[in-house]
């Protein structure tokens, strides 16, 4: 880990302004990413600036209906949110599904939507990889793949974007909210936050150098069956080999997200429309560019099979 | 005391303190945070620094350079040492295949090449992200298959009559075309990871000569000798304390660079130097369960008596090291005249291949025990049957050797009853429980007892109390209790009067724990001791000690009794040494596995629903700590069968996912009811104690009866471990 200064920020637009301001500074909310990846030297910010003391951490009802969440708001508190588990099942599900309870306590949302790749080249400072070193090269390509995106890729980089969260706020179509130094705000649907990788893999998402994110809102709530499907070689405690976020209606119709195969969270609206005649013909065209290794061919077929799992539960 | 007859009828028979099921007397210290390990030592030695290790990033290669002057600049920085200052390779100690530091030469990937020693962990850390390292990287063979077309031949064992060649016994090629029914199938079991919850861990202070290292390690003895050596140091300068250790599983076996390195650190820095090995070094600095390729040719009659039997083996390890005996337990569990086994080993530049929990065996069963059920499927009998007919009480390719004891087919009877076994459905995939599939699996486990010797020491204090000391170590499988227990029903003392002082070079050498033979052994070396101590007490009370009995703290003889308390103090120091009985009897433990498992029927997952497992393992010394050993290991188990593979880079020569959050062991989901019952039959063969090992029986075969549960579920065969769901995914029924 690098020496680094620290601050405490007091407001959003001032703590924008201080990453903004200082070069190679950065957020720290929970910390359970950054700082792990700080250890190792996969991050090397100069100055951290701590947004704990911003009070973003209350969830509010929306003018029309929905749920403002804010920034800082805990994983745990916002999987239990009696609002969220009763209107918003997927979300919770998501949550509850990722890391464990100790580290859901520390937490945040704006932090869990900005979580990096677990690609293990990523993690080792003695590959080359461009997520981490732009222009280095991409071990994982011929490596060992197992874990990584099947689409989305680009010949720089097929890391997948890790988390579960993220893949349920997509399938509910949520808007993140953000401040940048100068005070003005912007308004991200879900759908174009996290970027796909094509020849500048180092940036995962579409945040400007010093943007901060105030908070994730959700529209009002769809109905509908919410279930969330993370599949993984053990039970508990691993990030997904695929994972499937559905809002699924009475008559069959409804939305689907998937996760773990690509560098964002992938759904594929024009996709959805054949939904009630189950999985396969959702999954073909979801599917239709992927381009797998040898090593994660089979997330495609298990993709299909986790829909079609997702699709009998909200039916029974 | 030489035990060289089979035990008669002694002390420990009373069973007042042994083989009741006592509580771990250092649990106290384990919960409340206490108990010493060893980068927590913090009092043992003054004004500790902290040193931070340094690896190399390529697998094979020459270092050109290293730049150490930005770092050494650093803030906080006491020391550094380079693997550069050394001209060539430090010595290597007792069974390290790769040397653990010194030279230009990289053996391999995260070998270590620097310590870096500072002020606090931190400042160590950043320091050692500031050396500068060049390589001139050179090919590497890195790939088994490849590498396994030019391997050569092994011995298997001490006794191999040919140790270049195949062992054979009768003709199996003659056999095997001959018989009506046969299985012939090739299987693979990855590279594992000991992945222990503790990582190596030392810390290292030198006084003039005199060097202390306090440290996390299986074998003292061993230890010793072997960091002298390393060090180039005299034995009797070194002293050794390792009184807690956080798991080892075989790792810790052996001296490895964190010792090494924290001693060299506290010469250079002229300070106490404390070194844990970062985790994502832990999977290929240091040794791993070689990964192996199996062949299985079974042949058999129609009413399912085996005839031939081949099994080879062949794995792979760096240059001078050695084979995974996979094919061991084929000696020795199935009767079949015609046999043959074969061993080979490979050259790699992959790290290090040794010793981890049950070497040889778990992989070999998680091989022979799914061949088994190939073959009882073809046959259409039940598996359960299968091993029931083929057992043997006699060393199959020498008749007159017995087993000591050999309660197998017990074993298989009581868990196919209390397992309700019979309700299984021979055709696989018939079972449904809503989304799952469901199926039934069973092996047979098998695991040698080794008979070492093993010395201790027992004093009784002046307040009756009595302390036991040896270099025995507690790697969390009960130690100091059963040491306790032992000494209690010797002497007649409740176990709360009995201390335990362990992992100490300056006590006596004990056996050490590896190889399931730690808990036989020590408490036997104990017991040797305790019986001189009786002696002393009985002469000092005016006794004679052959009709003395201790009990209740009191010393008897004929209507005499004197409380114990009147012969303190007393010291006596004894071991146990073992005769030939190893060589007229086979001596091993047994087991019958049974699982039950869940395969989601539309994603392949699967998840285990019930574990049992029978064991007939001689006198259990504590059920308790016998039965969280055995839990443990089919635990671990379940790993090897449904998860833990380390993945191998083939271009670059490593293990990728060389962390706990990539290497995934199971966790507490993952693990269902399990339950363990042992047959409890004293073995007066093993020892005064009449116990053998359990701590690798309960890895050995649960592996393949999770496999062969999974196969009754599906129908899909898997013979590449681990069972990952990918790996059958499309071939299972069709979901609705
Ligand atoms: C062992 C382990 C297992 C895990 N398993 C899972 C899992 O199964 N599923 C899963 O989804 N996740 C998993 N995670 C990831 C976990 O969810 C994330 O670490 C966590 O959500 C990050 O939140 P944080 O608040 O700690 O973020 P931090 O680590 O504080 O920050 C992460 C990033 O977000 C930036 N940031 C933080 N707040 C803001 C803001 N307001 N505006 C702009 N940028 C900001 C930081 O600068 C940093 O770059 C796991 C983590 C660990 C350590
Ligand atoms: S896939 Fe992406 S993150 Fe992984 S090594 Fe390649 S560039 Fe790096």
């Amino acid at each position: 880990m690098r020496a680094f200064t620290y601050e405490r920020a007091t407001s959003p637009a001032q703590a924008a302004a201080a990453v903004t301001q200082q070069p190679g500074a950065k957020f720290l909310a929970g910390g359970t990413n950054l700082l792990d990846l700080m250890k190792l030297e996969i991050e090397t910010p100069r100055h951290l600036v701590d947004v704990q003391d911003l009070k973003l951490d209350t969830i509010a009802a929306t003018e029309d209906g929905g749920l403002r969440i804010g920034a800082l708001v805990t994983n745990t508190t916002l999987a239990a949110d009696a609002r969220v588990r009763r209107d918003y099942g997927v979300l919770t599900r998501a949550i509850v599904a990722g890391a464990s309870g100790q580290l859901r306590n520390k937490a945040t949302t704006a932090g869990n939507l900005l979580q990096r790749t677990r690609c293990p080249y990523f993690y080792d400072t003695n590959q080359p990889c461009n997520k981490r070193k732009p222009g280095s090269g991409c071990a994982a390509l011929g490596g060992y793949s197992r874990q990584l995106a099947v689409i989305g890729t680009s010949e720089q980089c097929i890391a997948t974007y890790p988390g579960d969260m993220a893949i349920a706020l997509r399938v509910l179509d949520a808007t993140v909210e953000t401040v940048a130094a100068d005070g003005r705000t912007r308004r991200i649907a879900i759908a174009d936050f996290h970027r796909l990788p094509g020849d500048t893999p180092q940036r995962d998402t579409a945040l400007e150098p010093g943007e901060l994110i105030t908070a994730v809102t959700l529209p009002k709530p769809l109905g509908g069956r919410h279930v969330y499907r993370k599949v993984r070689d053990r039970a508990s405690y691993a990030f997904a080999l695929v994972s499937v976020a559905a809002v699924i209606q009475r008559d069959g119709t409804g939305r689907v997200a998937f996760g773990g195969v690509a560098p964002k969270p992938w759904r594929v609206e024009a996709a959805e429309a054949t939904l009630p005649e189950g999985a396969r013909g959702v999954s073909a065209r979801v599917f239709a560019d992927a381009r797998p290794t040898e090593d994660n061919r089979f997330k495609i077929p298990l993709a299909e099979r986790t829909l079609a799992a997702v699709i009998a539960q909200a039916k029974a | 005391m030489k035990f060289d007859t089979p035990a008669g009828t002694n002390p420990i028979d009373r069973l007042q303190v042994v083989g009741q099921p006592t509580d771990r007397i250092d649990g106290p210290l384990k919960t409340t945070g206490t108990a010493p390990y060893a980068y927590e030592r913090h009092d043992v030695a003054p004004n500790q620094a902290y040193g931070y290790i340094v690896s190399a990033g390529i697998a094979k290669g020459r270092i050109s350079s290293m730049d150490t002057r930005e770092a050494e600049r650093a803030p906080g920085v006491l020391a550094i040492v380079t693997t550069l200052e050394h001209a060539k390779p430090l010595p290597l100690g007792k069974m390290n295949v790769a040397h653990l530091f010194g030279g230009a030469e990289v053996a391999h990937y995260h070998q270590a090449i620097a310590l870096v020693v500072a002020e606090t962990f931190e400042q160590a850390r950043a320091a050692a992200a500031l050396i500068r390292t060049t390589y001139a990287r050179s090919d590497g063979r890195f790939d088994l298959a490849k590498a396994a077309l030019s391997a050569g031949y092994e011995p298997i064992d001490d006794e191999a009559p040919n140790p270049q060649d195949v062992e054979r016994v009768g003709d199996f090629a003659a056999a095997f075309a001959k018989a009506p029914v046969t299985v012939d199938q090739t299987y693979t079991t990855p590279g594992e990871s000991h992945a222990m919850m503790e990582p190596f861990a030392t810390i290292a202070a030198w006084e003039g000569e005199k060097l202390t290292v306090w440290t996390s390690n299986q074998m003292i003895a061993w230890s010793k000798a072997s960091l002298a050596k390393i060090l180039s140091i005299k034995p009797e300068n070194l002293r050794i304390d390792s009184p807690f250790i956080g798991g080892g599983f075989g790792g810790k076996l052996f001296v490895r660079a964190d010792a090494v390195l924290a001693a060299l650190g506290a010469k250079k820095a002229g300070r106490a130097v404390k070194v844990a090995m970062q985790r994502p070094l832990m999977m290929n600095n240091s040794t791993h369960r070689p990964a192996t390729i199996q062949h299985v040719r079974l042949g058999a009659t129609r009413d399912g008596r085996l005839t031939a039997i081949h099994h080879s083996s062949t794995s792979s390890n760096l240059p001078g090291g050695g084979p995974e005996v996979a094919v061991q337990q084929t000696k020795l569990i199935y009767a079949a005249p015609n046999r043959e086994y074969w061993l080979k080993l490979a050259v790699t530049d992959l790290p290090e291949g040794n010793a981890m929990r049950a070497p040889g065996e778990a992989p070999g069963l998680m091989v022979l025990e799914m061949a088994m059920d190939e073959l009882a499927e073809k046959l259409a009998m039940d598996p359960v049957e299968l091993r029931i007919v083929n057992d043997t009480l006699v060393d199959p390719a020498k008749p007159e050797r017995r087993f000591s004891q050999r309660h197998l087919v017990e074993c298989l009877r009581t868990g196919a009853d209390r397992f309700g076994w019979s309700h299984r459905q021979a055709k696989p995939a018939q079972v449904r429980d809503g989304p799952w599939l469901v199926g039934m699996g069973m092996a047979v486990g098998f695991r040698n007892n080794l008979l070492q010797k093993s010395a201790a020491r027992i004093k009784l204090g002046g307040d009756g109390k009595l302390t036991v000391e040896t270099d025995m170590t507690d790697i969390g499988t009960g130690t100091y209790t059963i040491l306790a227990q032992t000494a209690a029903e010797m002497l007649g003392v409740p176990i709360g009067d009995v201390m335990v002082k362990l992992g100490d070079s300056d006590f006596p050498a004990s056996a050490g724990s590896g190889g399931q033979w730690g808990a036989n052994n020590s408490t036997a070396g104990l017991y040797a001791a305790c019986v001189k101590l009786r002696e002393a007490v009985a002469q000092k009370l005016g006794f004679n000690a052959s009709d003395a009995t201790f009990a209740g703290g009191q010393v008897k003889a004929g209507n005499r009794s004197l409380p114990l308390v009147q012969a303190g103090p007393l010291t006596a120091e004894d071991g146990i040494e073992y005769g030939t009985l190893d060589k007229q009897y086979q001596q091993s433990t047994f087991a019958g596995h049974f699982v039950e498992v869940g395969v989601d029927a539309y994603t392949g997952e699967t998840r285990i629903r019930r574990m049992l497992a029978v064991c007939d393992a001689g006198r259990i010394i504590n059920p308790k700590s016998a039965r969280s050993q055995v839990i443990g290991a089919m635990t671990m188990g379940a790993g090897a069968a449904l998860m833990e593979e380390l993945a191998v880079d083939k271009r670059f020569g490593f293990f990728v996912n060389h962390d706990l959050a990539s290497y995934e062991v199971p966790v507490h989901a993952d693990i269902p009811h399990q339950e363990v019952i042992f047959l409890d039959y004293p073995d007066d063969k093993s020892s005064p104690m009449k116990a053998k090992g359990v701590g690798e029986l309960g890895i050995c075969g649960v592996g393949a009866a999770i496999a062969n549960a999974v196969y009754n579920a599906t129908g899909v065969r898997v013979r590449d471990y681990p069972i990952t769901l990918d790996k059958h995914l499309e071939k299972l029924p069709a979901i609705a």
